[in-house]
């Protein structure tokens, strides 16, 4: 099977303080990966240099055998890397329609009617089609949450990031969500999940990688991983 | 369609306004307000549609100014050639100071601007050919095209600016371009996250933006026949290119036209039958009440009650 996705021996320093070194990983078309690691240990820098938001300093980085490590974060998606934000950032000035029609606009080069068409399709899909017209700054937790994949497949992705799409979710909430990220993943697309909620993690995934200050310590099945004992010293120390 | 309607009738009334008999201070006091309106629209493709406040406005209009002013010593260049000379350069300025958002944000951003206008100003204060501090005086041509005087062939020019600056303030915010700088304002990693090439999109709204203030500010030495370095790069042209907007409403083109109307025809009033020292006052005391009353201006005020009366 061939990987969308390679990631090799990036490193990435913030001043003095090395929030990432040498991370070697390489994901298959149509994987759920699960991302899993304590705070601080880096997992959002790494997906931020997945998704161009910050440069990897060190290493390269790899998406469907291109190089992507220079460019900039709108280039990437283009390219067909999408992402969810762990704290939402909607366009708050905007219904959640027009929210979408940013990306359809920008990336699919759809605009006007057409464009509303493909929104609407997109809100229907994820459920949050009656709050199409509504501003996205009266939205719920939960449906901000759904706006921010439902904008991230407006750009019609190849990979989809998801950091923390579930934080402070209520427990069907959280069932919700998964389900909409499973229902993508049989679509095609290739899912990294960033996830604290363990039940979620361990149901989504089919593979699990844990990071440690800034390295990846396990990299497997999510059974085996979680298992491990380096992972669970990362996490409950000595 | 309607929009090119009105704006011609305002044209043919300003041009009719121009070719009658009213008194010459109408057409001195009107190139101020269509002035500001130039001024507000131009600042509001970046301050209001992309959300990064500049206060470097007095910069831009001393570009234009100047620039004005070196075309007409070196080559006694006419008119729209200083004005067009002026926009170029003062669109450059835009896109150089547009660099300065790769690393700043917010009020850091804003912040950066001003040191624009001493730097300015600290040129053309030594430069002996623009006439350093004491500043140079000016003659007008004589002959004036159509119009009796030159004031009112300045009148009209600027009446045929600020159409143009709304007009493309209007297509910006009805285009692509527009649809981007709104998202960038709101959340800018979510606008580059969704494709929004975000340090073009920034660069073309500062240049565009610049170029405006650079118009702005270009007929200045002509119609003040003297120009010195002090008042051109006063901040109260900052002030007011923020306030203008923000009494209006900075989301629509719209706003920063009723603001210039209102408060630039308010301080003429003022200016002539109080004092001038009080119109700086109305633009503060404008500013407050807006701020607190109406965060999103008159265009604001006029949604809530539509949306209130269905």
């Amino acid at each position: 099977m061939e990987n969308i996705l390679e990631v090799k021996d990036v490193g990435k320093n913030f001043g003095g303080f090395t929030a990432l070194s040498g991370v070697n990983l390489s994901i298959r078309k149509g994987e759920r990966l699960g991302l899993i690691g304590p705070n601080g240990s880096g997992k959002t820098t790494l997906i931020n240099c997945i998704s161009g938001a910050l440069q990897n300093d060190l290493g390269t980085i790899h998406f469907k055998g291109e190089s992507i490590g220079r460019l900039p974060a709108h280039a990437r998606t283009r390219r067909g890397i999408a992402r969810s934000f762990q704290i939402p950032r909607p366009f708050h000035s905007m219904t959640v329609l027009e929210n979408l029609m940013v990306p359809l606009a920008y990336v699919g080069g759809v605009s006007g009617e057409k464009a509303k068409v493909q929104a609407r399709q997109l809100l229907e899909d994820i459920g949050l089609a009656d709050k199409a017209e509504a501003a996205s700054s009266s939205l719920s937790q939960v449906e901000l949450r759904k706006m921010e994949l439902a904008r991230a497949m407006a750009a019609r992705p190849q990979l989809l990031i998801s950091d923390e799409a579930m934080a402070g979710l209520s427990g069907s909430e959280v069932d919700d969500v998964l389900d909409i990220l499973i229902k993508l993943n049989k679509q095609g697309i290739t899912i990294i999940m960033i996830e604290h909620i363990m039940h979620a993690v361990m149901r989504f995934s089919e593979r699990l990688v844990c990071l440690d200050a800034g390295q990846i310590i396990c990299d497997g099945d999510p059974q085996s991983v979680v298992g491990n004992p380096q992972v669970q010293r990362a996490y409950l120390g000595d | 369609m309607k929009f090119w309607i009105v704006s011609a009738s305002a044209i043919v009334a300003a041009i009719a306004l121009a070719l009658s008999g009213a008194n010459e201070y109408l057409f001195f006091a009107g190139f101020v307000v269509l002035q500001a309106v130039v001024l507000a629209t131009g600042w509001n493709i970046l301050g209001g549609y992309a959300g990064y406040v500049n206060f470097g406005v007095p910069g831009f209009v001393g570009v234009g100014a100047y620039t004005a002013l070196a075309m007409h010593l070196l080559w006694s260049a006419p008119l729209l050639l200083q004005i067009i000379a002026g926009a170029v350069l003062a669109g450059l300025l835009g896109i150089g100071v547009g660099l300065l958002t790769l690393r700043l944000r917010g009020i850091f951003f804003s912040i950066s601007t001003i040191a624009v206008v001493f730097i300015l100003e600290a040129i053309v204060m030594n430069s002996r050919f623009l006439g350093g501090a004491t500043g140079i005086q000016l003659t007008r041509p004589n002959e004036v095209l159509f119009f009796d005087s030159y004031t009112r062939m300045l009148f009209v020019m600027m009446a045929f600016m600020a159409v143009i600056a709304l007009s493309i303030a209007r297509y910006v915010q009805d285009s692509h371009i527009g649809q981007g700088l709104r998202a960038v304002r709101d959340s800018e990693e979510a606008a580059d996250c969704s494709g929004v090439p975000t340090l073009k999109l920034k660069l073309i709204a500062c240049a565009i933006s610049g170029a405006l203030l650079g118009v702005a500010g270009a007929p200045m030495p002509m119609y003040l026949s003297y120009v010195e370095p002090l008042s051109t790069f006063n901040l109260h042209y900052a002030v007011i290119a923020l306030a203008m907007p923000i009494i209006g409403g900075t989301s629509h083109w719209l706003g920063p036209l009723i603001g210039a109307l209102i408060l630039g025809t308010l301080q003429q009033i003022v200016t002539v039958t109080v004092s001038s020292e009080l119109n700086v006052l109305v633009v503060g005391v404008l500013l407050v009440v807006f701020v607190v009353a109406a965060p999103d201006g008159v265009i604001g005020l006029v949604k809530k009650w539509k949306t209130s009366s269905k």
